[in-house]
């Protein structure tokens, strides 16, 4: 662990040291070992880090009685079973049911996270008026808030407004950009944007509605699709929400359909039950697996160089 | 609705921004607007309109679903309520029953004290060692990043738990390659003294997110500063503490700070994984599951926002130690952007 910056160093000697031949070829072999070690040893960190997943994917195709008897990867006796009779869905409610309700309410998140949070970041980073520090500082504090604090005023609110058992509860703060995280985020790439543009279209009179949609707005698509990426799937895995809004089984989204499953089939039929758990992370892990890049560097580069 | 992994990946917005943030705010504290001439008044008053302007949806959700919800729940802390009758108010009679009179209480918020004070400096170390083994070559490392960054990203998913709870019951694989050693612990879900362990382990697993956030901040250490080390003869193990550790304290006290902060706030994985009992024996009554369960299944609606508003006190405090602390041990090198 402690030789970690010794390589990128070794490199950079390399490059600029002229002529230092001896060193140059020893270097490489005992490099070739480090790097054969590095890359063992990482991929045994992988497959324990992975291994739930990869068992969640083998054991959907174990019938319910292999659980608790045959704790391997493979399935002793390999059936589609599980997924043929989930497919049916449970209580009346077919699975897909469950899949569109999941998606509405994170495709609406989606958009009200991020209509609600450029409004509010540009005025953050790009206004300058009376309050702006006081606001954009509780605004940070919002994000150390222990939001069980505010879940049982919440429900009581919905409640009086007669919103329980709708998804309103569940999208009308996203539309509100109370997912703080979101707001700086977006007030953090915007600072990162010269001015130039906007002082120049200013001249030209345009006011700051126009700069933000003609000017900002086509800039912060990256930190836009970030945004968009991680409400999706924190909307899709979101469990709390649905748990005290959401009580006709046919609007349940997956998470909350799931403990359903759970509920009613756990001790007979844990296959059913690791199939639908294994369909609904499926999108997220499509989603990962093809905006990784996004999801992992976009935020850690974004935030650090601030 | 915040889960715990969003507020894991609130920490890789990284410590420099928020240090941001508390600059702005002491500037706000200390005279606010700077004097403006009179010509420049119209345009102030116009700026202010356009600013308020676009903060109206952030406003309204802030006033109304954060700030008027926070106050509406200190009050109820101090009453009875069931959300039929009016609230009645009962003084400090809810904080009195939790401490002396309510052992579930105390058991819950000692199991929590122990899942965030034993699982978040080992979550946080198998990030840091992960960050630097992967910091030690740049080609190949992204796939690893991102193959350990995957758990962070749904381990707080009722669908984790649920596989979580397979692999640690009786027979399950964790079950299963302990015999293969001779040890013979059953299922770890029904068992008092491991279903803590095993959340813990659940919270480790997810250490992607803190060690992205180290990565990042490991890049960002200069290169002469080990160079200059090396010519005063320190040795690796004194570089990673004279150099590494010292120039990573930023990042490692804002990964501390929401690590902490979101540990106290785990609810899904432990409602899961008890079926909404918080068992076996309360050992996942985790707070935010007892107070869910007074609060919506009791609808002790005051005792659960007296609850809630002693875990926003523990936090404040937390949060309020960690900031006065860091002047001692975080160093803070480009302090001039």
């Amino acid at each position: 662990m402690t030789y970690t910056t010794d390589v990128p160093r070794a490199e950079f000697a390399e490059i600029t040291t002229e002529g230092g031949r001896a060193p140059r070829r020893r270097a490489p072999r005992r490099k070739t070992i480090n790097t054969v070690i590095w890359f063992v040893v990482l991929l045994a960190f992988t497959a324990i880090v992975l291994y739930p997943l990869v068992w969640l994917l083998f054991s959907t195709f174990k019938p319910s009685s292999e659980f608790g008897q045959n704790p391997g990867l493979l399935p002793e006796n390999p059936t589609i079973d599980n997924y043929v009779k989930v497919v049916e869905g449970i209580g009346g409610t077919p699975l897909w049911q469950f899949f569109a309700n999941s998606l509405f309410i994170a495709v609406m998140a989606v958009i009200g996270t991020l209509i609600s949070s450029a409004l509010a970041a540009y005025a953050f980073a790009r206004i300058k008026f009376r309050g702006v520090g006081v606001l954009f500082a509780a605004m940070i504090g919002t994000l150390l808030l222990p939001f069980h604090v505010i879940i049982i005023p919440q429900y009581i609110l919905f409640n009086k407004l007669e919103l329980v058992d709708t998804y309103w509860p569940l999208i009308l703060p996203k539309f509100l950009a109370t997912e703080a995280f979101f707001v700086f985020l977006i007030v953090q790439f915007i600072r990162n944007i010269p001015r130039d543009m906007d002082e120049a279209a200013r001249i030209d009179g345009a006011g700051h509605l126009r700069i933000f949609f003609s000017i900002i707005v086509p800039l912060i698509k990256p930190a836009l699709i970030t945004s968009a990426i991680f409400t999706f799937i924190w909307t899709w895995n979101d469990f709390l929400g649905p748990l005290l809004y959401v009580n006709s089984p046919e609007k349940y989204p997956l998470p909350i359909a799931l403990r359903l499953y759970n509920d009613a089939t756990s001790t007979s039929d844990y296959g059913a039950t690791v199939a639908v758990s294994f369909l609904a992370l499926l999108p997220i892990l499509i989603f990962f697996i093809v905006f990784q890049r996004f999801l992992v560097e976009g935020v850690a580069t974004q935030g650090l160089k601030g | 609705m915040s889960t715990e992994t969003e507020s894991i990946v609130t920490a890789e917005a990284g410590s420099r921004s928020m240090r941001r943030g508390m600059r702005e705010l002491r500037r706000a504290e200390g005279g606010g607007t700077p004097p403006v001439s009179a010509g420049r008044r119209a345009h102030g008053r116009r700026e202010t309109i356009a600013g308020y302007g676009f903060l109206v949806p952030w406003l309204i959700g802030f006033l109304g679903l954060t700030v008027g919800p926070m106050i509406y729940s200190l009050y109820l802390a101090f009453t009875k309520y069931n959300l039929f009758t009016e609230p009645e108010w009962v003084g400090f009679d809810n904080f009195v029953r939790m401490f002396t009179d309510d052992p579930n209480y105390l058991q819950s918020v000692q199991i929590t004290l122990v899942y965030v004070l034993v699982g978040t400096p080992i979550k946080l170390a198998a990030a840091l060692g992960i960050a630097l083994l992967l910091n030690y070559r740049n080609k190949g490392s992204g796939f690893f990043r991102s193959s350990f960054y995957a758990p962070s990203l749904i381990g707080a998913s009722v669908s984790v738990a649920i596989v979580w709870r397979a692999m640690f019951s009786t027979g399950g694989p964790v079950d299963g390659s302990l015999n293969l050693f001779g040890i013979q612990l059953g299922g770890w879900v029904g068992n008092v003294a491991l279903v803590l362990p095993m959340m813990i382990l659940l919270a480790v697993w997810q250490f992607g997110a803190p060690m992205v956030i180290f990565l990042a901040g490991l890049k960002q250490v200069p290169a002469e500063l080990y160079e200059a080390a090396e010519v005063d003869g320190a040795g690796p193990v004194r570089k990673f503490w004279s150099v590494t550790i010292p120039m990573l304290s930023p990042v490692i006290f804002f990964n501390l700070l929401l690590e902490t902060i979101n540990a106290f706030q785990v609810f899904a994985s432990a409602f899961i994984i008890s079926n909404g009992s918080g068992g076996p024996a309360g050992m996942t009554n985790f707070y935010t599951v007892y107070l869910y369960k007074r609060g919506f299944a009791d609808l002790q609606m005051g005792y659960a926002s007296a609850m809630a508003w002693v875990l926003v006190v523990v936090v404040a405090i937390i949060a309020f130690i960690l900031f006065k602390t860091q002047k001692s041990w975080v160093h803070y090198a480009g302090e001039n952007r």
